[in-house]
């Protein structure tokens, strides 16, 4: 044993070698004004988000094309430097590391989601970049980064964004709610929301009958349904992800369940595997929704873009729809572009003084950012789904299937109660 | 070679790594470099139970996270420097270990396996429903850019790499007592046969207990400053299953019996992974983890340190044979 | 009282419908583990892989998932037939099972995992029958057939490997080869070749449960990770290599995840069952059902 180490300790040739290759690895050569603008970030494309992080990266690449047909950023191309984190938040120090250390990118955005975007932001903040963020909630609460920016429209207080579109439309019920359920998942989203939930309701005056959360690998929703049945509740506010919202809807309409308004934050009704799936028996639950085909949802922009996502999106493995996560991801990327070219410059600094004092229109309208680097109000929108009819993939891509309720500038409708379980 | 010599040597071997990545002036080094040398020191301590006992501990992402979740807990009640935070963590774990080897006595083989795994379970549900750690929210711990020693600003990403370099050594050198002292001879007589051990007098009760209260210990003292590295701490993410997974791969590729084999295999696989992530960076990279645990099982049965010691061996084997006949009449 | 009763019963009757299917989850591993003594952690991962091939033929040919992986059972077998192969000749001929083949498991676990991730790509998939969006209600008692046909499908199952390992020669042999391998040679049987076709049949059910679970929940390929714990837990609960006991195990797993769910809130569910386990191998190792 004793050799092994001596030879584990004496520099010999190898050792150099192998330094050598070790200095490779980490070094890297200055830029040059002709090089490409390069914009760094990790993406999940495996794991657990790699649904969403997929879709994502198609909406930046598609940007990325059009910018660069176009002559690119400051005359010079735009080239996107990214690495699968694999879902999984242990991976991002590192990466983000590489990206400005090694890669020596120009601009940073974020990962897809909060607990991935938090692990970076002390970096961010160390090496004073600029930092786009991609549909995360209350990451900046902690950290109040000035270049912090968050592209998914949740408004300064975003925890509270889609429970308060929720109850807003409960107030509008003749005669008014008395009770409420509140059903979270175990995860940062779920708890995030049923804390806020519950918070609102109180504040309103409603009785919380039914407050529990439940953990990820829960298969069987029905004996939570059950017991939400049980306590009778006016309100059921929901927020779960992917897969439970499908053993909840299915358990709601296996065990009949009855109330007058159920929904609010599903995560899942966004996309079009679990639409199609659930089909009519989403019909009357609340989600909510960043972008839908409604008439008073009009963007310059937005309907070619999701029709030019859709037709990529096609054998890609990732949401045929892209209503929701694609138009954001691209429009985080044309905010940057837009600053980027306003500045004149890729000074970290000045660009984010640049995005906090300037509007920004993109395909999902005008973006003015608050102090705290989120949008400047939240703009989600409370649908109802109504007229759905089997479990075709098409009738999402029409205005028919959404109600919206919330916003009053967006409202195509008023809310139907009760909640008819089939 | 005496362990305070081994220590010294291995401590001199550490400045010239931390040396070399302030010579590199890069930060990425120092975070991938971090990871690394977390996975040495959790590979260490899961082979103290797994390669020198044989019990097969399938929880150790819970020990890990125990570990930073105490840190957790010090971080909101009174912050600590990390050295201190990491022998807390370390006292936890290690009590956490202690428990398990007492809930565990009777279990052997297959059955000690899964009750880690259910104790894994268990304590995670735990954490997940306690609110003053954030609870499944997650738990933010901000830490500073720099830390101010004597006067020195230093990065505090080198502070941690620093320690995690010198906790690696630490972890490296009792590994080593351990397996050279009796407790080290105890231990294998456990490995090799419990009932013959125990029948001789071996008291395998208390060996066990020893091996799990340490090897809790360390892999504990591995996750506290853990919190600090990530920033934003998850009940996901702390019991993450890579920890479990690379906690076990890692010895066996390097080789079970030994200290060097752990250091070898979280080496080797740890640098692969970050490699892969930052070079492949698909799902591929999860896939060569995949080929390369399975090919290696199948290809080296004891790991690096198998194959080192066959390679070596047939020499070995030559000289003895030599000196036998030589020294025959 | 009344509003207690009816959720005491329901929540019972939910757990053994639930208890049904994680028995076809776990009827390969006491198979594989209870059995054969192979410690075949990347089970669920086979068992997602069964999810994925009813799926397909669900959606190019139209037929019912169940039968799907009925019709892709002989493919599973020979499937399992050559793993074991490999890890009897890299492993358990050497007498060195135990930690290698834990770790041999783990890759197969990833490389499952990957290539359907590199097949399917990572959107969740599920599948349409009609039986998915009806549900029986007797009184107060609701019963989906979403979770009433796995149920039942995984009694057969049960039931009929029961049948199988009781009755046959080849069965009687299967468990013959979990007392004492050597003296299977006295009957003119290779242990070997016996282990190949239990491990063979051990991965085959995996076919099944796979399409179970899809018809329960949509399938993404990591989805297979909640599983291990469970899976495992309720073969110990079981006491290893008893089939009937495993079923029970199942359902009080069922019960108890349930029960808890209804009553003290779900997000405790997990700690129930797993400290049940925990307390189960301390004081009783051999399991509930064990001898």
């Amino acid at each position: 044993m004793n050799g092994m180490v001596q030879t584990l300790v004496r520099p010999t040739r190898r050792a150099l070698l192998a330094a050598a290759a070790a200095v490779a690895l980490f070094a890297s050569g200055p830029a040059h004004a002709a090089d490409p603008i390069k914009i760094g970030f990790s993406m999940a494309l495996s794991g657990g988000l790699a649904a969403n992080g997929k879709a994502a990266l198609l909406a930046m690449q598609m940007w990325q094309e059009k910018v660069n047909a176009a002559g690119g950023l400051l005359g010079r191309q735009v080239q996107l430097v990214h690495y699968d984190d694999q879902s999984n938040p242990n991976t991002v120090p590192g990466i983000y590391t590489k990206l400005i250390d090694v890669d020596k990118v120009d601009l940073l955005v974020s990962p897809y989601g909060t607990n991935l975007m938090a692990p970076a932001m002390p970096i961010v903040m160390q090496k004073g970049f600029t930092y786009m963020g991609l549909f995360g909630v209350g990451v900046n609460d902690q950290f109040n980064y000035d270049r912090y920016f968050q592209i998914m429209p949740m408004g300064p207080k975003s925890a509270e964004t889609i429970p308060d579109a929720f109850f807003a439309v409960a107030k509008t019920l003749n005669p008014a709610p008395k009770s409420v359920a509140i059903v979270g998942a175990d995860a940062e989203f779920g708890k995030v929301n049923a804390d806020s939930a519950r918070k609102i309701a109180k504040a309103m005056g409603l009785k919380i009958v039914y407050d529990r959360s439940y953990p990820p690998s829960t298969v069987d929703f029905a004996p939570i349904v059950r017991a939400v049945q049980a306590s009778q509740p006016d309100l059921v506010f929901l927020a779960s992800y992917p897969t439970d919202t499908v053993g909840i809807t299915r358990s709601i309409h296996e065990i009949g369940l009855k109330t007058r308004l159920i929904g609010g934050g599903p995560v899942g009704l966004q996309f079009a595997a679990i639409k199609t799936q659930l089909g009519p028996l989403i019909n009357n639950m609340l989600g909510y929704e960043l972008y839908v085909p409604a008439p008073t949802v009009k963007f310059p922009g937005i309907e070619e873009f999701v029709a030019a996502y859709q037709a990529k999106a096609v054998g890609q493995g990732v949401d045929p729809l892209g209503l929701y996560v694609p138009p954001f991801i691209y429009a985080a990327m044309e905010v940057m572009g837009q600053a980027v070219t306003k500045t004149g410059s890729l000074d970290q600094k000045a660009l984010a003084k640049t995005l906090h004092d300037n509007t920004f229109s993109t395909v999902v309208g005008d973006v003015k950012f608050a102090p705290n680097g989120e949008w400047e109000k939240p703009r989600v929108l409370m649908v109802q789904y109504r007229n759905i009819t089997g479990n075709g993939l098409d009738q999402f891509r029409k205005p028919d299937p959404y109600v919206i309720l919330y916003p009053p500038q967006f409202k195509t409708g008023d809310v139907k109660e009760p909640f008819q379980s089939k | 070679m005496k362990s305070p010599v081994f220590f010294l040597v291995w401590i001199v071997v550490a400045a010239i790594v931390f040396a070399f990545g302030l010579y590199l002036k890069n930060d990425y080094f120092f975070f991938a470099g971090y990871t690394v040398l977390q996975y040495v020191v959790l590979a260490t301590g899961w082979n103290i139970l797994g390669g020198y006992t044989g019990y097969v501990n399938f929880g150790s992402a819970a020990f890990f996270a125990m570990g930073a979740y105490a840190s957790v807990v010090m971080h909101k009640v009174a912050p600590l420097p990390v050295p201190l935070l990491i022998i807390i963590g370390g006292i936890v774990s290690g009590l956490v270990g202690l428990g398990m080897g007492y809930l565990t006595l009777r279990l052997r083989g297959a059955f000690f396996a899964i009750a880690t795994l259910a104790l894994a379970v268990v304590l995670q549900t735990l954490i997940v429903n306690w609110d003053f750690v954030g609870g499944s929210r997650g738990a933010y711990i901000i830490r500073p850019n720099t830390l101010d020693i004597a006067g020195l600003q230093i990065p505090y990403i080198e502070y941690l790499f620093a320690l995690m370099l010198i906790l690696a050594v630490c972890a490296l050198t009792v590994a080593r007592i351990v397996e050279r002292s009796r407790l080290g001879f105890g231990f294998a007589t456990i490995r090799d046969d419990e009932v013959a051990a125990e029948a001789c007098g071996v008291p395998t009760l208390r060996l066990k207990l020893m091996a799990t209260t340490l090897s809790g210990a360390l892999m504990g003292m591995a996750g506290a400053p853990f919190p600090y590295y990530i920033g934003y701490l998850q009940p996901s993410s702390a019991f993450g299953l890579e920890y479990a997974v690379n906690s076990i791969a890692m010895p066996m590729i390097g080789g079970t019996t030994s200290w060097v084999g752990p250091l070898i295999g979280a080496i080797v696989l740890g640098t692969l992974q970050q490699v892969a992530t930052v070079t492949i960076s698909s799902a591929v990279n999860l896939l060569i983890v995949g080929l390369l645990l399975t090919g290696f099982v199948i290809i080296a049965p004891n790991g690096i340190l198998g194959l080192i010691h066959k390679f070596r061996g047939q020499s070995d084997a030559d000289k003895v044979g030599r000196r036998v006949i030589r020294e025959t009449p | 009282m009344g509003v207690t009763t009816d959720l005491f019963i329901n929540a019972i009757i939910a757990g053994i419908l639930l208890g049904g299917f994680y028995a076809a989850v776990t009827i390969g591993i006491s198979i594989s583990f209870g059995i054969l003594d192979i410690v075949n952690i990347a089970h669920p991962a086979f068992v997602i892989l069964g999810s994925y091939i009813a799926y397909l033929l669900n959606v190019s040919l139209g037929i019912d998932p169940i039968l799907a992986s009925v019709v892709a059972l002989p493919a599973f077998f020979a499937l399992g037939m050559a793993v074991y192969q490999l890890y009897y000749s890299s492993f358990e001929k050497f007498g060195q099972e135990a930690l290698r083949g834990l770790a041999f498991f783990f890759g197969l676990l990833f490389i499952t995992e990957v290539v359907l991730i590199l097949a399917f790509g990572v959107d969740y998939r599920y599948v349409h029958t009609p039986y998915i969006d009806t549900t029986l209600h007797f009184g107060f008692v609701d019963i989906p057939l979403r979770m009433l046909v796995p149920c039942v499908v995984a009694l057969l199952l049960v039931v009929g490997l029961i049948i199988y390992l009781g009755r046959t020669f080849t069965g009687r042999a299967i468990m013959a080869v979990a007392q004492d391998q050597h003296a299977l040679k006295f009957v003119s049987a290779d242990p070997i070749k016996i282990k190949r076709i239990a491990f063979g049949i051990s991965i085959a059910t995996a076919s099944i449960a796979g399409a179970l679970l899809i018809v329960i929940q949509p399938v993404e390929p990591s989805v297979g990770r909640e599983y291990i714990g469970r899976v495992f837990a309720i073969c110990v609960l079981g006491g290893m290599q008893s089939l009937p006991g495993t079923l029970i195990g199942a359902m009080l797993l069922g019960i108890m995840e349930s029960l808890t769910a209804t009553f003290y809130g779900p997000s405790w569910a997990p700690a129930v069952a797993f400290g049940f386990l925990l307390l189960t191998l301390a004081f009783r190792p051999q399991g509930l059902f064990g001898r």
